[in-house]
C-alpha cells in the first residue's frame, strides 16, 4: 500500500516538473544500487534539469551521496557496488558499453565533502584536468583555462600572485573553491557537490553558496546537502531521499512550503533526522 | 711496524742491469729483507734461529719491498729506509695482548722473539701505525695483510644487483597488486604468499639460489650476479609490503579527486598516488637494502661463504660480502683477526647507519601532508 502511494506521488511531482517546460538533462529511472547484499537505493526516478540547481536532501544514509555518485560513475571504483536502472545523459546511457567512464566524469564534473586539492600547486591543481584531456594547445591556452576558471570560481583576485604555491596551503573555503575551478577547467557540462560546504565555516559557506547561484547560469548542479536552508537558499529543485528511496521530488519552493508526503513534512520541519 | 734499512744491492735486483721490469719483479727480495735482518741481529746466525727472526716480519714485507722498487727502480743500489709490518704474533706482542711473562709453551712468540723485539724497541726502531691495507686489501691468511676491500667491492657488486632486480619488481608488483589487480581468489593466494614469503628463513633462499641459478642455469659459483638474485629474491617480500602499506597511505580523496576530473585509473595512479607514495616506497625499499647488506646465510649455499683473495672485477668473478667476511675472520684462529672482525663490523655497521639515514632524510624531505 505504502509503495503505490509513493509511486502515484513520486508521477505527481514529476507531472509538476514537466509541466515547467524545462530541459531534461540527466534521466534516471528505476535506479536500485546494491553494495554487496545491502541494497542502497530502491527504484529511484529522477530528471536533473540544465541550468537549474537540484538538491538532494534526506537523513544521513539515505543514499543521496550514493545516487550522486552515480552520475558520474565514481561507483564504478567500489567493489561490490552494483548499480541498475536507467541513467541517460541527453538520452545517451552512461552505463552503456561505448561509454567510457573517463569522459563521461569529463562531462560530469565533480566537487567533494572536504576539499581535496592535490598536494600540488595552484596552478597545477587547475590545469591537471586539461592538461590530461588535450584541451589546451599551448602553455598559454593552459595559463588563460587556469585563469578563467579562477575567476569563476571566484578565486582569481586572492591568489593570483601565488599562483605556484601549494593548493594545500589555502583555506578551507579557498581550497573548496580551488576544487571547483578544477571541475570547471575540464568544461564539463554538470557539476555534481558533495555536501560542498560541510567542511566549511559559515562565511565561506555563503561564498560557495552565492557561487553555485552564478554558475547555474553555465552548468546543470546537482548539489547533495545536509542543511535545508541550504537547499532552500540555492537549489531549484529539491529531492527528498529517505531509507534509499526518492519520497518526494519537485520545485524548492512547493517542497518546503507544501510538501506532499508526511515524511517530507516531518523531516524539513525537524521531527526526524 | 718496523723500520729496515734495506741496501739495494744491483747484484741481487737486476744483474744484467737493463732495468727490465720482469727482472726487478722476479728478484729475490726476501734475501734482501733477510740480509737487513742479519745486518740488525748480526749474532744470530743459527739457521732455524734465523727462521724465527724472518717470522718477526710479515710476510708481506718482501711485496712492499718489490712494490716500492717497481715504482722507483733509480732506487736500486741505494740504502732505502723502509717500514715493514710486524707478523701478527709480534703485532699481538706489541700491544700487550700476548703477555711475555707466560709459559713459553702457551704462546705464539718464541723467548728469542721477545728478546729481538725488545732489542729493536730500545734501538726506536719499532713504531705503532694505522694499519691502511684494511682498506685496501682482499683477504689473506695473514691478519696483517688482510683487507675489507675485496668484500666490500664484493659487496657493491651485490647490492647494486640486487637493487636493480629487487627495487623495479617489487615497485612494480606492489602498484599491480594494490591499484590495478581484481580482487579474486588468486590475488587473495598471491598476497598471502607475498606475506608468508617475508618470513621464509634466509638460508631457504640460499637453497632455491643454488638449486635454480647454479644447478639449473648453470651461473658462476660464488659470484655476485648470484648472490644479488638470491638477496633480490629474499628483500623482494619486504618490499612489496612496504610499497603496499604506502600506496594505501594516500588518501582515498586524492583519487577520487583524480577520477573526479576525469583521469584514467592508469593517470590517476601514476600521476597523483605513486608520486605521493614514492617516499614510503623507497624507504621501504632502502630498509630492505639494508637487511639484504646484512644477510650471510642465503650467500653460503651458492659459495659466497669463501676465502677470496683478489678483489672481483665484475658482477661475475668470485666475490664475499662483509657480513660474510667478518664471519670468517671472527672464524679465523689468528689472534689479531679479531682486531680486523672488530674493524669491520664497525664498517658494516656505518654503512647500515648511512642507509638508515638516507632512508630517515627521504621520507622527511618527501613527506607531504595533506
Amino acid at each position: 500500500m505504502a509503495m503505490i502511494q509513493e509511486q502515484t506521488l513520486a508521477v505527481r511531482s514529476e507531472r509538476v516538473t514537466m509541466s515547467s517546460n524545462d530541459l531534461a538533462k540527466f534521466k534516471t529511472d528505476k535506479v536500485c544500487v546494491f553494495y554487496g547484499v545491502k541494497q542502497a537505493l530502491k527504484d529511484v526516478r529522477l530528471d536533473i534539469f540544465q541550468n537549474q540547481v537540484t538538491a538532494l536532501i534526506g537523513p544521513s544514509g539515505c543514499g543521496k551521496s550514493t545516487y550522486l555518485r552515480c552520475l558520474n560513475r565514481m561507483n564504478d571504483t567500489i567493489t561490490d557496488c552494483r548499480v541498475e536502472g536507467s541513467f541517460l545523459l541527453d538520452g545517451d546511457d552512461i552505463y552503456s558499453k561505448d561509454m567510457d567512464p573517463v569522459h563521461l566524469r569529463a562531462r560530469v564534473g565533480m566537487v567533494f565533502q572536504k576539499p581535496n586539492p592535490f598536494p600540488k600547486s595552484i596552478f597545477e591543481n587547475v590545469s591537471y584536468g586539461p592538461r590530461i584531456h588535450g584541451l589546451a594547445r599551448d602553455k598559454h591556452e593552459l595559463e588563460t583555462i587556469v585563469q578563467t576558471s579562477l575567476e569563476k570560481a571566484g578565486l582569481w583576485k586572492e591568489v593570483n600572485d601565488r599562483l605556484h604555491q601549494p593548493g594545500t596551503g589555502l583555506s578551507g573555503g579557498q581550497q573548496q573553491r580551488l576544487c571547483i575551478a578544477r571541475a570547471i577547467a575540464v568544461q564539463p557540462e554538470v557539476i555534481l557537490m558533495d555536501e560542498p560546504c560541510s567542511a566549511l565555516d559559515p562565511i565561506a559557506t555563503a561564498r560557495i553558496e552565492e557561487l553555485i547561484d552564478e554558475l547555474r547560469q553555465n552548468y546543470t548542479i546537482v548539489i547533495v546537502t545536509h542543511s535545508m536552508q541550504q537547499a532552500a537558499r540555492v537549489s531549484q529543485r529539491t529531492g527528498f531521499f529517505h531509507l534509499g528511496n526518492l519520497v518526494e521530488t519537485g520545485a524548492t519552493e512547493q517542497i518546503f512550503t507544501n510538501p506532499v508526503d508526511q515524511r517530507t513534512q516531518d523531516y524539513i520541519t525537524g521531527r526526524f533526522g | 711496524m718496523i723500520q729496515l734499512d734495506v741496501t739495494l744491492y744491483p747484484q741481487e735486483i737486476d744483474p744484467a742491469g737493463k732495468r727490465d721490469p720482469q727482472a726487478i719483479s722476479t728478484a729475490d727480495y726476501q734475501k734482501l729483507i733477510r740480509d737487513a735482518l742479519d745486518d740488525l741481529f748480526p749474532d744470530v746466525t743459527d739457521r732455524r734461529e734465523r727462521r724465527e727472526l724472518m717470522a718477526l716480519l710479515s710476510p708481506g714485507a718482501t711485496d712492499l719491498l718489490r712494490a716500492k722498487v717497481m715504482a722507483d727502480p733509480s732506487l736500486i743500489g741505494q740504502r732505502v729506509i723502509i717500514d715493514v709490518p710486524f707478523s701478527d704474533d709480534l703485532d699481538q706482542l706489541a700491544k700487550g695482548r700476548i703477555d711475555a711473562e707466560s709459559e713459553t709453551a702457551t704462546r705464539r712468540v718464541t723467548d728469542k722473539q721477545i728478546e729481538w723485539f725488545q732489542r729493536l724497541e730500545q734501538r726506536g726502531l719499532v713504531r705503532q701505525a694505522f694499519n691502511t691495507t684494511l682498506f685496501t686489501a682482499g683477504d689473506s691468511r695473514s691478519p696483517e695483510l688482510a683487507g675489507i676491500w675485496g668484500s666490500l667491492v664484493g659487496t657493491f657488486w651485490t647490492m647494486l644487483i640486487t637493487m636493480a632486480i629487487a627495487f623495479p619488481l617489487a615497485i612494480g608488483a606492489a602498484i599491480y597488486l594494490e591499484e590495478f589487480a581484481p580482487k579474486n581468489r588468486w590475488t587473495a593466494m598471491i598476497e598471502v604468499n607475498i606475506n608468508n614469503l617475508a618470513a621464509v628463513p634466509s638460508i631457504v633462499f640460499g637453497l632455491l639460489g643454488l638449486a635454480v641459478f647454479l644447478n639449473f642455469f648453470g651461473l658462476p659459483r660464488s659470484a655476485p650476479l648470484v648472490g644479488g638474485l638470491v638477496l633480490a629474491l629474499m628483500t623482494l617480500p619486504i618490499i612489496i609490503i612496504a610499497s603496499r602499506a604506502a600506496l594505501k597511505a594516500v588518501p582515498p580523496s586524492i583519487r577520487e579527486a583524480a577520477l573526479g576530473v576525469g583521469a584514467s585509473q592508469v593517470q590517476t595512479v601514476f600521476h597523483h598516488v605513486v608520486p605521493l607514495a614514492m617516499p614510503g616506497m623507497l624507504t621501504g625499499a632502502i630498509l630492505g637494502m639494508a637487511h639484504a647488506l646484512g644477510e650471510t646465510a642465503p650467500l653460503l649455499m651458492i659459495g659466497m661463504v669463501a676465502f677470496i683473495v683478489d678483489i672481483p672485477g665484475g658482477p661475475l668473478d668470485p666475490a664475499t660480502v662483509m657480513p660474510v667476511q667478518i664471519y670468517l675472520w671472527a672464524d679465523a684462529p689468528e689472534r689479531a683477526f679479531v682486531e680486523r672482525s672488530s674493524a669491520a663490523i664497525v664498517i658494516l655497521l656505518g654503512f647500515l647507519i648511512l642507509m638508515n639515514l638516507i632512508a630517515v632524510m627521504l621520507r622527511k624531505r618527501f613527506e607531504r601532508k595533506w
